[in-house]
Formats: structure tokens, sequence, C-alpha cells
């Protein structure tokens, strides 16, 4: 990190269906909290990505914007460039798609993708959309992953990747556990403010950023996990 | 119109009984439920009901129901009008609007955006009004892009006349198929959905140079290929429209709001192909004051509340258009399966404009409207019910903006306020 925290949130012309923002905003916001100055950087597809950022963030999309988006960021290099150097990254639904080998085009075409993830996906038979818990692999020691999925993705995960968590409810990669991590990348089907509803993993981020955190008042973050976690979980929450 | 067949007849007198009895039960406005059951009796039952009828389609992400009731209120002036007056927009819907007014010559349906094709197969209507897409409800919605997608194909070897918004890319390309098109210029709030162009994917230019005023600002093309924003016939300018022989009406609408203004202009240029003149339309477009529910004022212990539904991202940037600055303002968000059970979309709404206002946040999923304020750094005041959001505000005029069904149970608390 610099003087500032820089945020570079890629594509939100074609990559942000649903509330892809939110995970700026709450990124900037815990930030700022620590008292880090931050800036979020928005990169439209016609424009080279920065390598210089800090954490970067791509989201979801439709088929066709998911193809646009990988063919651009394939010849563009510069999210590549910024990984290799040691950046973090979180991607979701569309965006974790693309970083893996291939993934399935709008008639389930294999697509090639960018080769950051040892991950590949491919359609599925059926939608799965609802509400995700699942349980973090533990070495990360983060408290239960929520949020909502809604993606037709079947994602497998090669020997490179771990696991981010394994389902309790939902359908995450498909083989009962949800998303990935390798070094400083997380990918989640988690779409949409995936870190507004965990706080926890929006801080690992940062950790990975800018080194230990202190706390911060989480108090609307825990009530919204609370609820929604008793409403999905019932009695096992 | 001619005598439908027996069968037909039949199923749309049961399905016209059926409505009376859910409104009879207070079930509801029992326009869906009698379509049903005439459907079932008798699929191909729309397509009879439709014959021989002059039919216009009202498909858009936002404001169908207003402009279905704007068209609607303006052809009286032709003519008896079936219209679909509940919101009531799939075909079972449709069914229960035409049955419930069988001799009516003319016809305003609004439809559900996924629905369009389908119906449009089926009625075969002879105008389709087309006025903005955008993100919505995705856990249920379609994708936009692939929405566009399909309209095309509908429109496509059709020959209905196509009244479009020309300064939403999505819609232009949606309606650029069909035989005919009608192209008005009634604005764009909400662009974050139309940054790439629709046919090739590369980035759009939007707006020009200032010195093209208004028009300007609407402007858009691609910058990898040749689609771009076509002529307008119609325009809306301010408070104005202007038709294509370039006479100039003043709308001076009851309806609040730019948003309002252009579901105007498409409503005129939609009655100008029923042959109906501004001159005669306007006076009866002047006479909405408001739409199931919308825009309409309650009244609670002291406290003016005025009605306002936002169903999504560019809802919300409309409504925040149409709310007084100077007043407190309730916030009310649902997820039932109306609303989308996903509240991602709340990300989307730059919640920013309300700082400095006092602000009352309520529904089912006040939570995930706490936080997002919170991170949005708007000060708030969480209430576990409207009732106590209302009583915790001062006596006079208050805003509310609610979702779908959160909008519904505010209106219900008022006897189904109109
Ligand atoms: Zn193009």
């Amino acid at each position: 990190m610099q003087s500032e925290l820089s945020i570079v949130w890629i594509y939100p012309d074609l990559l942000s269906t649903y509330g892809d923002q939110g995970n700026a905003l709450v990124l900037e916001q815990r930030a700022r909290a620590r008292g880090v100055p931050t800036r979020i950087h928005h990169v439209r597809s016609s424009d080279p990505v920065p390598q210089q950022g800090d954490i970067y963030l791509i989201g979801g999309g439709e088929d066709r914007p998911q193809i646009l988006g990988a063919e651009r960021l394939r010849k563009d290099g510069g999210l590549q460039s910024a990984i290799a150097r040691g950046a973090a990254m979180l991607a979701v639904c569309a965006g974790y798609q693309i970083m893996g080998s291939v993934f399935g085009g709008e008639e389930g075409q294999p697509v090639p993708g960018l080769e950051l993830l040892d991950i590949s996906s491919s359609r599925g038979e059926r939608r799965a959309v609802g509400e995700l818990a699942a349980e973090v692999d533990p070495a990360l020691r983060l408290p239960t992953l929520t949020g909502f999925e809604n993606h037709m993705g079947v994602t497998r995960l090669g020997p490179g990747v771990r696991p981010l968590s394994r389902t309790i409810v939902g359908t995450g990669n498909g083989d009962g556990t949800e998303g990935c991590v390798a070094g400083k990348i997380i990918g989640t089907y988690l779409h949409g403010p995936a870190l507004a509803r965990n706080p926890a993993l929006a801080d690992l981020l940062l950790s990975w950023a800018i080194g230990p955190l202190p706390p911060v008042n989480d108090e609307w973050y825990q009530r919204l996990r609370d609820e929604r976690l008793s409403a999905v979980l019932g009695d096992q929450a | 119109m001619s005598q439908l067949p027996l069968r037909a007849q039949l199923a749309s007198a049961l399905g016209r009984t059926a409505a009376t009895l859910s409104r009879a039960t207070g079930r509801g406005d029992g326009s869906v439920i009698g379509g049903r059951v005439g459907l079932m009796l008798e699929p191909d039952l729309l397509r009879k009901l439709a014959t021989d009828r002059k039919l216009a389609l009202v498909s858009a992400t936002n404001g169908k129901t207003t402009t279905t009731r704007l068209i609607a209120s303006a052809l009286m002036e032709l003519g008896e009008v079936a219209t679909n007056a509940f919101g009531a927009n799939m075909p079972a819907g449709h069914v229960s609007a035409l049955s419930g007014a069988k001799h009516a010559p003319f016809a305003v349906l609004e439809v559900d955006e996924k629905y369009l094709p389908e119906v449009l197969d089926t009625t075969n209507a002879g105008i389709v009004s087309l006025m903005n897409l955008s993100r919505d409800q995705m856990d249920r919605a379609a994708e936009i892009w692939l929405l566009a997608q399909k309209w095309r194909r509908a429109l496509a070897g059709k020959p209905a006349h196509v009244i479009a918004n020309c300064d939403d890319p999505l819609v232009t390309w949606g309606a650029s198929t069909a035989a005919r098109v009608t192209w008005v210029s009634g604005g764009q709030r909400w662009r974050e959905d139309s940054w790439c162009c629709p046919e090739c994917g590369g980035p759009l230019d939007r707006g020009g140079s200032r010195e093209m005023g208004q028009q300007g600002s609407v402007h858009w093309a691609c910058r990898e290929c040749t689609f771009h924003r076509p002529e307008p016939d119609w325009v809306l300018d301010g408070e104005d429209v202007i038709d294509p022989h370039g006479r100039r009406w003043r709308l001076d609408l009851q309806l609040p709001g730019e948003a309002n203004r252009s579901n105007a202009a498409i409503a005129l240029a939609t009655v100008d192909a029923f042959g109906l003149d501004p001159a005669r339309a306007l006076p009866r477009l002047r006479t909405v004051t408001s739409v199931a529910g919308r825009y309409t004022t309650v009244e609670r212990d002291g406290r003016a509340l005025r009605l306002l539904l936002a169903k999504n991202p560019a809802g919300w940037l409309e409504a925040f258009e149409v709310s007084d600055p100077r007043l407190p303002i309730i916030l009310s968000v649902n997820a039932q399966g109306p609303d989308g059970r996903d509240t991602s979309w709340l990300w989307d709404v730059d919640y920013r404009i309300l700082r400095g206002r006092p602000v009352y946040v309520t529904g089912e999923r006040r939570l995930d409207l706490a936080l997002r304020l919170d991170v949005a750094g708007i000060p708030f005041q969480l209430c576990d019910s409207f009732d106590q959001a209302v009583a915790a505000l001062p006596l006079g005029r208050i805003d509310v903006i609610a979702n779908y069904t959160a909008f519904q149970q505010i209106r219900t608390e008022f006897g189904r306020a109109v």
C-alpha cells in the first residue's frame, strides 16, 4: 500500500449485476474506520486495468458480459500483473468463474478464463437461487459464511486452490464446497455485496493489503448476520 | 367486437365469477384468480378476447402501471377501454381485463417484460409501447440483455407498430427489429445498465456537448459499431412534449416527477397511433392523480403520508426525485416473492441523497437497509413497524418509499388506498 488504500473495481459497466458495488463500499468503510485513507477506482471495460491497486474486485454478470469481460481482461493483462505482484482479489460469481481455466458460455460452450485460480467451471443443470450458509475453512478462522447465490455454474477445484467453505445450506461450487482461496485471491458464488454479510471476510482482504487491523464497531453488520443466519439455519445457528 | 365462441364465453363468465368471489372474500383485486379460472377452461381465451379490438401492450421495467393508466385514461376520449388497472400484468390478468369489458373496442394492457413475446404472439397487438429496461429482482426476473434479445425476436416479422424510448439503448435495441417504430425521447435517469453496446458489447459514448442542450445529454452511440440513438419523433423537453409536427405541449400533469413526464410522452405517442391528438388526450392525462396507491396521500394522527413505490434501483432514483427533500422520510423494504428474495439491489441505490433528512427504516428486511445506510453514512432510526415509525414522527407531511409488498402492506392499512 502506498499513501492510500487503492480498491480497484473491475468492469462495473459489464460485471455489476446486482449490488456488486457493496463490496467496494464495505471495504472502504472498514478501512476508513481504521484511519486508512481509501480510494475506489472504477475501471470500465474500455479502460486498462491499473497494476498498482491493493485490492481488486470483480462481480457478477450475464453470460454475454461475462464472455466480453474475460476477453478484455485476457487482452489487457493488467489484472494478471497486479496479482503476480501480490495484490489481493475478491472474485464473485461470473467474475469467480473468469479466474479459472475455463467456464461455460451462453450455449454451454467452453470459454477460456484467466487461469489465476486452479478451477474450471461449466453450466449446471439448474439455477441455484437462494440463501447460502457455509462453514469456512478453519485455517482462515472466520465465522460462518452467509449470503445469497444466483447462478447456474458448477465449479471444480484443482489442487492449486482450497475450498473457502463447506456448505450447510445452498449449492456453491456444486460438490458441497463453496468458493475457493489461493494466495490472496478469494473466489465465491455469494453474489452482490458478499462482504456486507461477511465483514470478517472484508477484514481478511484488508489485512492482506495493510496488515493487522484493530476491531471496529460491527453493530449493524452483526445484527444483519444474526437475523439472516437464524432465518436460514433456524436452530442450527 | 364479434361474438366469442360459446366455450370462451363460458370460460370468461366463470372467470368473472371467481374474480367477484375473490374480491368479496377480501383476498385481493380478483383480477388474477379470475383470469386463471378463465385460462384453465379455455387456453385460447386470450387470443379470442383480443380479436377485433385495437390493442396496445405496455412493457418496461418501471412505469408500466402508470403509463397503462395514462394511455387508458386518454383513450376513453374515443370510447370504452379494456385495461388491467390493477397491475395484474401476466396472461391471467389480461384475460380478466378483457373479459371484464367485452365490448370495448379499445384495450391497453400492461405486460410483464418476460411475458411480452408470449402475449404479443397470442394477442397480435397492433401497438407495443416500450419505456425502459434496468436491473430488477433477478432471482425471478430474466437478465435484461437476454430480455431485450427476446423482444427483438418477438417483434421481428410482426406488423406491430412500436412506440419506444430511444434514450434507453437497451430498449432501442430490443425495439429495432420491429417493422415500424415511433421513437420517443423520454430521457433516461438510471444509466448503470447501459454503458455497453447491446449490439457488440463495445463502450457506449453517452451525453454530448452541453451546447446541444437536453438533447445532447441523452445522445448515445457505440464507439465500436454503428449502433446509435435514432432520431426521435417525439421529444420530452422539460415540462413540455414536442410532437412530430413540432408542436409544443405543456404537460401540467398532477402526477409528480420526470419519470411520469416521460411516461406521459410515451402515452401521447401511443394514443396518437390510435388517432387521438394531444389536444384531446392531454386534458385526460391531467385527471390522473394516483395509480393503485402510488403518489396517494393518506392521513393518520395528524400526519399526511405520501406513498411512493420503488421496486428496484431505477425506481428508487425516481422516487428520490419526486420526494420533497425538506420532509422526513420512512423507508420500508421487504423481500417476499414479488419483491425478490435477494436484497443485494439495496447496494445499487445511492442513499447519500437523504443526508440531512430524518430517516426512519422499517419493513421485514429493515436490517439489510439499516446496514446499507450505515455504510453510506446516513443517520437513521430503526422502527419495528410502520405504525411505530409514524408515531415517532412529528405532525405534518411525510414521504414514504416502499418496495412492492411493503407498499401493499401500508396500502392495506389504509383500506387499500388508491
Ligand atoms: Zn456496438
